[in-house]
């Protein structure tokens, strides 16, 4: 198990690297001079070659990513922005905290309702349960995010005033944009969890457990959902990234401080730093997430811990 | 290898027919070619032009005149969801189109020769896959500047590893079957085997997931135009209207219900149609 561990935190390595490569190459070839960007417009040509100069700007590509990544990695410095003149890294470790809370908040939303959902609707195939809850999740799936939210804002704000529209101070300022934020998760992991239901509890090792008299409840607690939910896990893994993703529509629609609000920001401000610092922040969080879920997944499931004992 | 020929198109006849029985499917189909009709013959199903400001007439409630209403310069939002119809078909479509190409090609050379082509390649795709694909695609979007051809280009690329993977493991278990060595031991060059035995043989997970693919593009397009990357005013794109109608939502909540339930129509059709053409497809599958 610890070689796993090991091996699996070594191969984020390279995929780290490479976010950090896609993330520069995207900064680096975006039209515009940075250093006119810094400086202003009323800098002197003189001005903007020292600075051109002194931050590195006419070094090669590969050098400049080095250095990127260098300072990246041992200073936590990822640029400073265009506007503010902060460093990137302090203007998105204000404001990531409120973004992960709003993920994980949406991410146990889905969880909680999409599992038994699905579990029910499993069992009760076919019956009306079943279609309204598969209706349901398809309508959930194709439910554009920023537009439930201006759906959530528009009755529960605007029309009945039971519920504030925006911030994310008081509980009850989460909950439109957790609602909104994870309808689409709980509809994806409801169906999740009714697709592997029903492909286990049609195999031999159940009919062998109900054959020998085992009481239906524990058929299915016992012996058919642990089998059921180790899929489901690695899409509530994935499931957390595109709720990272979503989070910034919710934050820009409900005024959330996140990292979303923060990136659109600064792309109306054209502070090209920022918005790629907070594609950095964001896929390296995923990336961890993602480790987490492989780690709980080979801890839960026999089989593949006995590939590395 | 007769029963290899039977998969391939022979029962194309077939397949329609078990997707015939799949209502949502055949609801969601309908919608489609609605919406294809609709984006055809845009000029003669708008009442108006999209860009045509009526301004005395801002603000209108849906009435006799704008069956939708109209916004705050006056525009007919019948008539721009309409047209808007043109430029989210275009995105889904050419977006999906280039993901499926390229990712398409990357999947099957990299099945096809394995080793260390395949490891490279696949380990690129997991980069990409390790950002969510909506901010890759902002990412894209931000850095190569707003318009409909760099929307298409930010949307696509972020969906190259998806196709990528399918194709590569459809390959992976078609590659040592008996008619790929048949045709190695005819000599055809490798080109070949991949065109002409290996991908047609392979269209049933790309079909199905270019149809959902299409839903997320579209979805995906309409979310960056919404927070201002992407199509820019005039042009009438449904999430460029919802946002536009979010400032007015309090006293003139009509611009942004009708732009938003027109990309869920569309969403959710595209979804009923790849979920049936799943189980048509492979009935395997089907409960």
């Amino acid at each position: 198990m610890l070689k796993y561990i090991f091996k699996r935190i070594i191969s984020l390595i390279p995929v780290l690297i490479g976010v950090a490569f896609i993330v520069f190459s995207l900064l680096y070839f975006t039209p515009g001079d940075p250093a006119r960007m810094v400086l202003g417009d009323m800098a002197t040509e003189e001005a903007l070659q020292a600075f051109r100069e002194t931050e590195g700007l006419n070094d090669p590509f590969i050098v400049q990513f080095g250095r990127y990544l260098y300072k990246a990695t041992t200073q936590a410095d990822i640029g400073r922005s265009y506007v503010t003149k902060r460093a990137v890294t302090n203007e998105i470790m204000t404001v990531f905290p409120a973004t992960l809370k709003l993920a994980a908040f949406s991410m146990f939303l889905a969880v909680i309702f999409g599992i038994p959902f699905g579990i029910i609707s499993a069992i009760k195939q076919y019956s009306w349960f079943d279609s309204i809850t598969m209706i349901f999740a398809m309508i959930g799936i194709s439910m554009p995010v920023f537009w439930l939210g201006v759906l959530l804002i528009l009755f529960f704000s605007v029309r009945l005033n039971w519920l504030p529209s925006s911030g994310f101070g008081t509980f009850s300022a989460m909950i439109l944009p957790s609602i909104s934020l994870a309808a689409q998760g709980v509809a994806i992991v409801t169906r999740m969890t009714r697709s592997t239901m029903l492909e286990v509890i049609r195999q031999d090792y159940i009919r062998t457990v109900r054959a020998k008299g085992q009481k239906e409840s524990l058929v299915i607690w016992r012996h058919a959902l642990p089998n059921a939910l180790i899929p489901v896990i690695t899409i509530a893994g994935i499931q957390f990234g595109q709720l990272l993703g979503g989070a910034v529509l919710t934050e820009s629609i409900f005024s959330i401080p996140g990292v979303g609000r923060l990136m659109v920001e600064a792309i109306k401000m054209r502070d090209f730093p920022v918005v790629q610092g907070g594609v950095l922040y964001i896929a390296v969080a995923f990336s961890l997430v993602n480790l987490l879920v492989d780690l709980i997944y080979a801890w839960i499931d026999p089989r593949i811990k006995a590939q590395y004992r | 290898m007769s029963q290899m020929k039977k998969r391939k198109m022979g029962n194309f006849g077939e397949i329609m027919r078990r997707l015939k029985k799949n209502r949502l499917a055949m609801f969601g189909l309908t919608i489609v070619v609605l919406l294809f009709i609709t984006a055809l013959f845009a000029d003669f199903i708008a009442p108006y032009s999209y860009a045509k400001q009526h301004l005395s007439d801002a603000f209108q409630a849906p009435n006799s005149k704008y069956i939708l209403g109209t916004d705050e310069f006056g525009r007919d939002i019948f008539s721009r969801i309409v047209y808007g119809s043109r430029i989210s078909l275009q995105v889904g479509f050419i977006a999906v189109g280039l993901a499926v190409v390229v990712g398409g090609f990357l999947g099957a050379v990299s099945g096809f020769y394995g080793g260390k082509i395949d490891n490279l390649i696949m380990r690129a795709m997991d980069i990409l896959l390790s950002i969510p694909q909506i901010l890759l695609a902002i990412a894209i979007a931000a850095s190569l500047g707003p318009g409909l051809f760099n929307l298409m280009i930010a949307v696509g690329i972020s969906s190259i590893p998806s196709y990528a993977r399918i194709v590569r493991s459809a390959v992976l278990s078609i590659r040592n079957q008996e008619f790929v060595e048949a045709a190695k031991a005819m000599g055809s060059s490798d080109f070949r085997i991949i065109m002409k035995h290996i991908l047609p043989n392979s269209m049933a997970p790309i079909i199905v997931q270019a149809t959902l693919g299409v839903a997320f593009a579209i979805l995906t397009a309409a979310g960056l135009s919404f927070i201002g990357l992407g199509i820019q005013p005039p042009m009438p794109e449904w999430g460029a209207m919802l946002s536009g109608g979010r400032g007015y939502i309090r006293d003139y909540p009509y611009m942004t219900l009708f732009p938003g339930l027109a990309i869920m129509i569309t969403i959710l059709a595209l979804n009923f149609l790849g979920d049936g053409l799943r189980d048509a497809l492979d009935p395997k599958l089907k409960r």
